[in-house]
């Protein structure tokens, strides 16, 4: 289904993505982890054609994605959703407005100018907020909800594209350990319900074990690990991101349970 | 926050939508009347105006090319002597970047001390804020023609006029931006050295204008792209320059045209050329320089 064949980005002498080689038969939940700066933001972007390769393809059900242009590109774009860190709504329209948002590739500049929806999609829209428990705040300023809340209405945005992948580039890393399971949920939900692909940037381990069913591995743009959360040891972790022995998953986690958790209790007696 | 499940049953959805639709309506009701004030105001006040104009809009339309045609057509023929003229009126060239870079000068220190004097919490005399910046706003209210034409009739026709003008609008005007940017700086620094017992001016020097330096360089070397049309403008009112010689070879009519091609060449060459200079300064100063 989707392909990455040798994908490299450069910046200057930097190499951010080395060689990156996916190959995904289905859709499946996949969880990118790594350190930061380990280039698992650029690869995402690559996917999404918001920045260009320097190297490599993307090909996606048979369709070359790396070389699209004008057109094509804001089509493919229109497939290939994304969420970000900071959500990326545009806080000063309404709830409603930024999901419609999910619409503009078939829209007209003229259209979108006059805020001509069909019915219909508006309709859509407050379906979707209601399917992420938002639809209360359809007619609220984007900028008045909390993290979770806009994290949920880039996701109902991201739904309107009806899109096959949906990338996720650090979606809980802004929020606190409430929300992120909410997020992270909606995305699961929306991976198993609707069967579409879903491919996210984590930094905590524990995430990614629970809500994928594929974990890729990167360090320094290398894909160095590529397998089921099963696989993934401790010291395949510690190898990941560099750690020496006193790496514990515990310390980096977001999860409210691993406070009942023997290991991080003890840690904290030691500080 | 409570409702993590996404099942959501439709219990409020259709109540949501309609009042939602409703809104939109509303909206768009008032964007599509807001677009048709807009229109008839537009068609009216245009009519209204072509009626007052002496020669009409519409009557004039098709002549507008006659002018620079005439002009294109003898410089063509004249073009032998282009390289000639521009020697000519080089030094012309030089007085006018000169009239706008004293000017510049003058005018940034101007503008410097008004801003730190009418800026809310750096001024040295709280209470006269308000008089500083309503010396600034009248400073950059009166038009640089009209202070020069007034300057020329007392002082005489040339560039000294043009300078004073030209300085006085400039330091009215970045006042008014040099103290928007002194406004957002961090008062930190000023506060640290207040505190080791330094005068006014000591404090301003080494807290403020470090931090707003770049942004001060910029606006000054905006405005002396500003500055340099402007120049040329008065040199209309008989204030030197290269503007005067334009007025010059243009109201003598054909057969001097040549002569306006060349000047206008000239102008041209230059306003691009240090508009590219300055906005390449511009960026390196805004955005440092680089990694």
């Amino acid at each position: 289904m989707l392909k990455i064949d040798k994908l490299t980005k450069r910046f200057g002498d930097k190499t951010a993505v080395d060689a990156a080689n996916i190959w995904v038969e289905k859709p499946t939940m996949i969880g990118i982890i790594g350190r930061s700066g380990a280039g698992k933001s650029t690869l995402l972007r690559m996917v999404n054609c918001l920045s260009n390769a320097s190297e490599g393809t993307i090909t996606f059900e048979g369709e070359e994605i790396t070389s699209l242009r004008g057109a094509a590109l804001r089509n493919w774009q229109s497939r290939c959703a994304m969420i970000f860190q900071q959500f990326n709504l545009v806080p000063r329209m309404d709830v409603a407005s930024n999901v419609l948002h999910g619409t503009l590739n078939k829209r007209s500049t003229f259209a979108t100018m006059f805020n001509l929806y069909p019915r219909s999609e508006i309709h859509r829209a407050i379906e979707i907020l209601d399917r992420l428990g938002i639809a209360e705040q359809a007619p609220k300023r984007a900028e008045a909800l909390s993290g979770g809340q806009q994290q949920r209405v880039a996701i109902a945005r991201a739904l309107m594209q009806d899109p096959k992948i949906i990338l996720a580039d650090e979606p809980i890393a802004s929020l606190d350990p409430m929300n992120a399971q909410v997020v992270m949920q909606a995305l699961r939900t929306i991976h198993e319900e609707d069967g579409r692909m879903v491919i996210a940037n984590l930094h905590t381990l524990d995430t990614a074990r629970r809500y994928c069913d594929r974990v890729i591995g990167m360090r320094d743009g290398r894909i160095v690990f590529d397998g089921t959360p099963a696989q993934l040891t401790t010291g395949v972790a510690r190898d990941i991101y560099g750690a020496g022995a006193d790496f514990s998953e515990a310390a980096t986690s977001t999860e409210i349970e691993t406070l009942d958790r023997p290991g991080i209790r003890e840690a904290e007696s030691y500080a | 926050m409570a409702d993590i499940s996404l099942s959501g049953a439709p219990h409020h959805v259709d109540g949501i939508q309609a009042s939602y639709m409703a809104q939109v309506q509303r909206r768009r009701l008032y964007g599509g009347l807001t677009l048709l004030i807009f229109v008839v105001l537009m068609v009216s006040g245009f009519n209204v105006a072509d009626d007052r104009n002496a020669g009409g809009f519409w009557d004039g339309l098709h002549q507008i090319g006659d002018y620079p045609a005439d002009v294109l057509s003898e410089a063509w023929e004249k073009r032998a002597d282009l390289p000639a003229l521009i020697v000519k009126y080089f030094p012309a060239l030089v007085e006018t970047i000169n009239i706008a870079a004293v000017s510049t000068l003058i005018g940034a220190i101007g503008g410097l001390f008004l801003s730190l004097l009418g800026t809310r919490g750096l001024a040295k005399w709280p209470r006269m804020i308000p008089l500083f910046r309503r010396i600034s706003d009248i400073m950059r209210a009166v038009p640089e023609i009209v202070i020069a034409l007034v300057l020329i009739f007392v002082l005489g026709g040339g560039p000294v006029p043009a300078m004073i003008a030209i300085a006085i609008h400039t330091a009215g005007a970045l006042a008014k931006m040099f103290s928007e940017v002194s406004e957002n700086t961090d008062l930190k620094a000023v506060e640290g050295l207040a505190s080791t017992g330094a005068t006014w001016s000591q404090r301003m020097l080494l807290g403020v204008l470090p931090q707003v330096a770049p942004n001060y360089v910029s606006y000054t070397l905006l405005r002396f792209e500003i500055n340099i049309r402007a120049s040329a403008i008065l040199g209309f009112v008989g204030a030197g320059g290269l503007g005067y010689e334009l007025r010059n070879s243009m109201a003598w009519g054909p057969g001097r045209f040549d002569e306006a091609a060349a000047i206008f060449i000239l102008l041209f060459g230059t306003i691009v050329f240090f508009d590219q200079v300055s906005s390449r300064y511009r960026n390196r100063l805004t955005e440092g320089q680089g990694q």
